[in-house]
């Protein structure tokens, strides 16, 4: 036990030393989650657009009020003919054209059916597609409103409500996701470099021909990265409460022994994949590729699993990413408790312990 | 137990390749004992095997009186080892370092603190205590590795190469610390290719190719071979069997 903790001392020197690395650690968290939190969103706010307005009537006159009240648009400038619809894209500032035809009105109230176009720059499909639903939804409410005074035979009335995130905060996905990243992050490849960085330096040898248990070489070189990883989890769970009011609906407890497993699980793979080479660049090298990059996309992090191909759903299912991401928002989000999370629970755990039998294995055979 | 090593017929093997072929010899207690080849003649594994941080293929070998296949905890217990790269944590103080490898062997704080105050007065290291490691230069690191190594009384310390790179002053005043070692009842196995060190061990061993092709003390091989110098010795023995350079260690 004595000499675990002189080795713990021992680790824990390497880490504080290492200002640097330290401070990447923990600064790392903060502007993830600050970029993700006001710079990175998918929400719709202020998007400028420019409106080519023929009619010049009432109702277009509306309309236009009606898309810029909402919030989401506003009308950088009016154009004056078709000409100007393409050099206006081409500055690349205003986003969206509302084209009115002349007549709008007239053919609105009189002609019951009023055509209107919607151009949208689609460079970025996903805002494009987004900005036109949008706009959309405002003239479709508009004309809800002028014609709901009569009564239609049959109307479907839909009500809809976003349960668990109510105002569709973008934050509510990346503080779970930031936080997952910076687990694995923390984890995996720091422990997957400083076990290869001894190698390199020669002190492996040295620890291997004295006394020291494999086991206590290894537990000793992870059990600080492990307070590391929750002292950084912890910070990105508070920035996330107070600077986001990202709530934590479940047990805080729960969540905490979820991130100690998920932090078990990356920090096996990290033995593991120091198992594998002797030097920190390659280390690190796998670790990039083959956890984070992983952990990014196929996690459900930044790319709905939903859409996209089959194999890659499968694949998804072999990334403990995935399951810790809807254990955390299962938690936070609808206050779930472990009778509903036990399954995703029950598979990470599995990964967990798979992972770490066979580091623990790999790395006693490299003794002998 | 007046016999710190025996070896008999151990070999290793990397697949086909044969790193050390059934090496048989013995090294008594005390003695300076020194294990010469060219690059890849199989010191290394050899040495490495006999600290068991290699599993023999075959043979048989005890140190300190425990079998190296079975009793790989007590053989630890009792060896010291100082590897060819420098391996003390330079992102650590001398007296860090002085604490951890102390630790890991199990020494008791008053222990570790008389021993520290006993090695930095040894070293002239005193001012330097609390300097980190990386800030000393190569032949005080060594000296100071040296020390680490047989800071928990080992009954025998390995040495692989450990002179690398440092300057012959310096190379002198670290012989000096392996012979007062040796007085203390140190035994001490060191791998070298320096010709001129090998003449300060008691006895040595010359490796070719996986085996042994001598062994005696530097007077006795010098008679044998009608050398002027043990350059000469191992000269004759290593250009006896020319071609195959295999790599290993």
């Amino acid at each position: 036990m004595r000499e675990f903790l002189v080795f713990v001392r021992k680790e824990c020197y390497h880490i504080f030393r290492d200002r640097r690395t330290l401070l990447i650690l923990f600064g790392m968290p903060v502007v993830l989650i600050v970029l993700f939190g006001f710079a990175i969103t998918n929400e719709v706010r202020n998007v400028k657009i420019a409106v080519l307005d023929q009619a010049k009537d009432t109702y277009s006159r509306q309309l236009t009020d009606r898309i810029t009240a909402s919030g989401y648009f506003t009308v950088d400038r009016y154009l004056a003919s078709e000409k100007d619809i393409e050099p206006v894209f081409r500055e690349g500032e205003v986003k969206v054209v509302v084209v009115l035809p002349p007549n709008f009105g007239h053919e609105f109230y009189h002609g019951r059916k009023a055509p209107l176009q919607l151009l949208t720059d689609a460079s970025d499909p996903n805002t494009g597609t987004t900005l036109v639903n949008y706009a959309n939804a405002i003239i479709l409410q508009y004309q809800q409103e002028m014609t709901g005074k009569v009564t239609l035979p049959l109307t479907i009335q839909t009500a809809s409500r976003m349960i668990y995130n109510p105002s569709l905060k973008s934050v509510f996905l990346f503080v779970p996701g930031v936080m997952t990243l910076i687990l694995m992050l923390v984890s995996a490849m720091m422990t997957s470099i400083t076990i290869t960085r001894e190698k390199e330096l020669g002190t492996m040898e040295i620890l291997l021909v004295s006394p020291l248990k494999p086991l206590t070489i290894i537990a000793g070189k992870v059990i600080p990265y492990i307070a590391l990883s929750f002292i950084i989890a912890l910070t990105i769970l508070a920035m996330g409460f107070w600077i986001f009011g990202m709530p934590v609906k479940g047990s805080l407890l729960l969540l905490l022994l979820e991130c100690l497993l998920f932090c078990l699980a990356a920090l096996s793979l990290g033995i593991l994949i120091s198992s594998l080479t002797n030097s920190q660049q390659t280390a690190m090298m796998i670790s990039m590729m083959g956890l984070l990059l992983p952990t990014i996309l196929l996690s459900g992090f930044v790319f709905p699993l939903e859409s996209m191909p089959k194999p890659l759903q499968v694949f998804a299912n072999i990334v403990p990413a995935k399951w810790f991401i809807i254990i955390l928002k299962d938690i936070m989000l609808k206050g779930a408790g472990l009778r509903q999370v036990w399954q995703p629970t029950l598979i990470l755990g599995g990964m967990t312990l798979f992972f770490l039998v066979l580091s623990v294995r790999k790395f006693k055979t490299r003794l002998s | 137990m007046s016999k710190a090593i025996i070896t008999r017929n151990l070999t290793k093997r990397f697949g086909d390749f044969i790193a050390t072929n059934a090496i048989t010899f013995d090294v008594e207690q005390g003695e300076i004992f020194g294990f010469l080849g060219a690059n890849g003649a199989g010191k290394t594994t050899a040495m490495r095997m006999l600290c068991g941080l290699l599993k023999p293929s075959s043979g048989e070998a005890t140190v300190a009186g425990f079998n190296i296949f079975t009793q790989t905890e007590q053989v630890k217990r009792r060896i010291g080892y100082m590897s060819q790269k420098f391996s003390l944590y330079e992102d650590l103080t001398v007296k860090e370092n002085i604490r951890f490898y102390g630790g890991i062997y199990g020494l008791s704080h008053q222990q570790i603190k008389s021993k520290t105050e006993e090695l930095l007065g040894k070293l002239q290291l005193q001012q330097e205590a609390g300097q980190l490691v990386s800030s000393l230069p190569l032949g005080w690191k060594q000296k100071l590795s040296f020390s680490i190594a047989v800071l928990h009384n080992p009954s025998i310390v390995f040495l692989d190469e450990p002179t690398g790179g440092v300057d012959p002053i310096t190379r002198r005043q670290f012989w000096d610390l392996i012979y007062e070692a040796a007085d203390r009842g140190v035994t001490i196995f060191v791998t070298t290719h320096y010709m001129d060190e090998a003449e300060y061990c008691n006895r040595i061993s010359i490796m070719v190719d996986g085996k042994i092709k001598a062994l005696d003390t530097p007077a006795k091989l010098k008679e044998q071979y009608q050398a002027a110098s043990m350059n000469d010795v191992f000269l004759q023995l290593a250009r006896a069997k020319p071609g195959e350079n295999n790599s290993s260690s």
